[in-house]
């Protein structure tokens, strides 16, 4: 299978408030395809790679590559397409526009990349719904959904591009047992038959044994991929 | 792809409607302040001048009476180097303050350029004798007709018509204000007497009203004939001569070539009238100054509340940019947000300072039997509405412009990690 993600030697400091390696030589890949599990002690640096690999964080040394296309050194403005087409994003604290109906949210990414009509957006983000079990809720006002219904809206969002990467931020950090198991079928799913690659930091340890491959992090490094 | 911004920019917008009713209320006020006191300030200056104007001539050539006494003849038959002349109490003497060749003058200025009307005047001192009371004031001979299209006396007249002066034996025009105190109407006979002594009388054939108290209580007009008349002058002897312009701003420049062709003093309107043309500079000014602190407050209402709203949506904006959506997109949804605010609060203003423009129109103006106008002079001038919306928008452009780049710099990942 091929190599969707490349890190090489990223290096992250913090220098507030006062100088800190956090993220020391990291180097790893991914393939098409995989479903991958980072884990690690808490402040071991899981959540500081996961945003350098999404590229909202370019304030690093080394080289990150996505999809063929080495990120390292683009403009703000390409990033955000780049983000918009091939990363979707899942937040361990669900994070919906509080504004807009859980359906609004997960057609706003999808009427970014304007690659759709309009009915097509709605009709695929409530086929991402339905995956979810959440299109009972589609036009409920999001600040209204309960935690675990916003986190598997947050779920659905991040699928509407179909993007080349899932990353997710503790994506069950607050479903229950029922529901983990069912957000852990659809990225399975997703990964074996659509060819989607699945980055998530757990601290669910059965979570992350049943996923393809397991890299554990301590004090910034990888210690076990 | 612009699409998508402003469907987020309204949902914002209607989300918290009455944060946005509240800043839109200060653009609205701002800009009906503005147009209200432009409209205000504007009418009242147009009225001002336009009683000026109607009042003065554009240029006013006459004979300005030197009293340069520094020499005496003395001092050709005696040494100054030696001696002092002192001359006590030094007089004019055999000075006429008429215009000589005042036709061929006349005639000279009309083949000048944007010249609309010329008249020759004769005018004088003289007392208004009603049964034991002298009142002083100026009769002014004139041809009517050159000196209606000076002055349009024809819109002026309060009873009678100016015509009527060439068609009565010794006719007169009385101003409003001296009629009353004469207690003459159109009809009566009135009796005239010059610094001379000579008098005359004249049958009323008309009351006029400029507006001006100092004129209408003073002013009569007859013909140029019957001054000469009076004054016991030949057919050439002018004193004045007026001159209506059609474009009355060149005013300043014809009069200066006249003074050097003519040799006679010639002053324009605004030399004439350079008290009322200060104070309406100064009222402009002001007009201004205020004018654009309205705006400006209304920039800084706006300001306020968008840099609150982004501070309350930071969340909301991390999350957009992680979605992919630009720092150029982020900037555009707040723009678009506060140029809504700008453009529907200028709108609303427009509405606002139309009506109240509209009132104060309405409004009596407070009895004074000085001034000729009824109510509040207003103007409704098309351009000060445009500039109003256009300036209302550009304040709420930059006010909003500042908030909205730093919400597009704003970095996700600091405020994701909580
Ligand atoms: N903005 C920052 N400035 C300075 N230090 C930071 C900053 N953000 C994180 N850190 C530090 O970097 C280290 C790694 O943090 P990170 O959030 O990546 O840990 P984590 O592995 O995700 O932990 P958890 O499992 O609790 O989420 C921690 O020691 C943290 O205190
Ligand atoms: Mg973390």
């Amino acid at each position: 299978m091929e190599t969707v993600l490349r890190a090489k030697k990223v290096n992250k400091y913090f220098y507030e408030p006062e100088e800190f390696h956090v993220l020391k030589d990291i180097s790893f890949e991914v393939r098409r395809g995989e479903f991958l599990s980072l884990i690690g002690k808490s402040g071991c640096g899981k959540s500081t790679l996961l945003y350098l690999l999404s590229t909202m964080d370019t304030d690093y040394k080394g080289e990150i590559e996505i999809n063929g296309t080495k990120l390292t050194g683009q403009k703000q403005k390409q990033l955000a397409a780049f983000r918009n087409e091939h990363i979707g994003f899942v937040f361990q604290f669900h994070f919906l526009l509080p504004e807009f109906s859980a359906l609004k949210n997960v057609m706003l990414p999808a009427e970014k990349l304007n690659k759709y009509s309009k009915s097509e957006i709605k009709d695929r983000a409530y086929e991402k719904l339905r995956m979810l079990d959440m299109q009972d809720y589609a036009m409920k006002q999001s600040s209204k959904l309960s935690g675990g219904q916003a986190q598997r809206v947050a779920i659905a969002r991040a699928l509407i591009n179909d993007p080349t990467i899932i990353m997710g931020d503790e994506p069950t950090g607050n479903l229950d047992t029922a529901n983990t198991q069912i957000v852990f079928d659809i990225l399975k799913d997703l990964a074996t038959n659509k060819g989607q690659t699945i980055i998530a930091v757990t601290h669910d340890p059965e979570f992350a044994q049943k996923s393809d491959r397991i890299i554990e992090m301590k004090d910034g490094e990888i210690i076990k991929q | 792809m612009i699409g998508v911004n402003l469907e987020i920019a309204r949902t914002h917008l209607l989300a918290k409607k009455r944060q946005t009713l509240v800043a839109m209320m200060g653009v609205t006020f701002g800009i009906g302040m503005y147009l209200l006191m432009i409209s205000f300030m504007n009418g009242f200056n147009e009225y001002l001048e336009d009683t000026l104007l109607s009042s003065t001539p554009d240029i006013h050539i006459y004979n300005d009476i030197k009293t340069d006494y520094s020499h005496s003849i003395l001092d050709q038959v005696s040494d100054t180097s030696r001696m002092l002349n002192i001359v006590h109490h030094p007089k004019p003497k055999d000075i006429t303050p008429n215009i000589h060749n005042p036709k061929q003058i006349v005639s000279d200025i009309k083949t000048f350029d944007n010249i609309l009307a010329v008249s020759p005047q004769l005018s004088s001192q003289v007392f208004y004798n009603n049964g034991p009371v002298q009142i002083p004031g100026t009769l002014n001979g004139v041809n009517i007709m050159e000196e209606a299209k000076l002055t349009n006396l024809q819109d002026k007249m309060k009873t009678g018509a100016i015509e009527d002066l060439m068609k009565v034996d010794n006719g007169i025009l009385l101003g409003h204000g001296l009629a009353t105190k004469l207690n003459a109407s159109v009809g009566d006979l009135v009796t005239l007497a010059s610094p001379q002594g000579t008098s005359m009388s004249f049958r009323v054939v008309g009351t006029f009203q400029f507006g001006i108290g100092s004129l209408d209580n003073i002013r009569s007009y007859v013909s140029l004939k019957n001054v000469q008349q009076l004054l016991g002058k030949d057919n050439q002897y002018v004193t004045d001569i007026n001159i209506k312009m059609k474009d009355y701003t060149k005013a300043k420049q014809l009069a200066a070539v006249f003074a050097r062709k003519y040799g006679y003093k010639s002053e324009d309107w605004q030399v004439a009238n350079a008290s009322a043309m200060v104070s309406i500079t100064i009222r402009n000014m002001m007009t201004i100054v205020i004018s654009f602190t309205l705006l400006v407050v209304a920039g800084f209402g706006i300001y306020n509340i968008m840099n609150m709203t982004i501070q309350n949506k930071l969340k909301d904006i991390a999350i957009l940019k992680a979605e992919g959506f630009a720092g150029s997109d982020i900037i555009q949804i707040f723009l678009f947000q506060s140029l809504t605010i700008g453009l529907f609060g200028a709108l609303l203003g427009l509405i606002l300072g139309y009506a109240m423009s509209y009132g104060v129109y309405n409004l009596p103006f407070p009895k004074n039997e000085f001034m000729s106008i009824t109510h509040f002079p207003v103007t409704f001038h098309v351009r000060h509405y445009v500039f109003g919306v256009v300036f209302g928008m550009l304040t709420t452009l930059i006010a909003g412009l500042m908030p909205s780049l730093k919400a597009g710099k704003i970095d996700p990942v600091a405020i994701l990690r909580g």
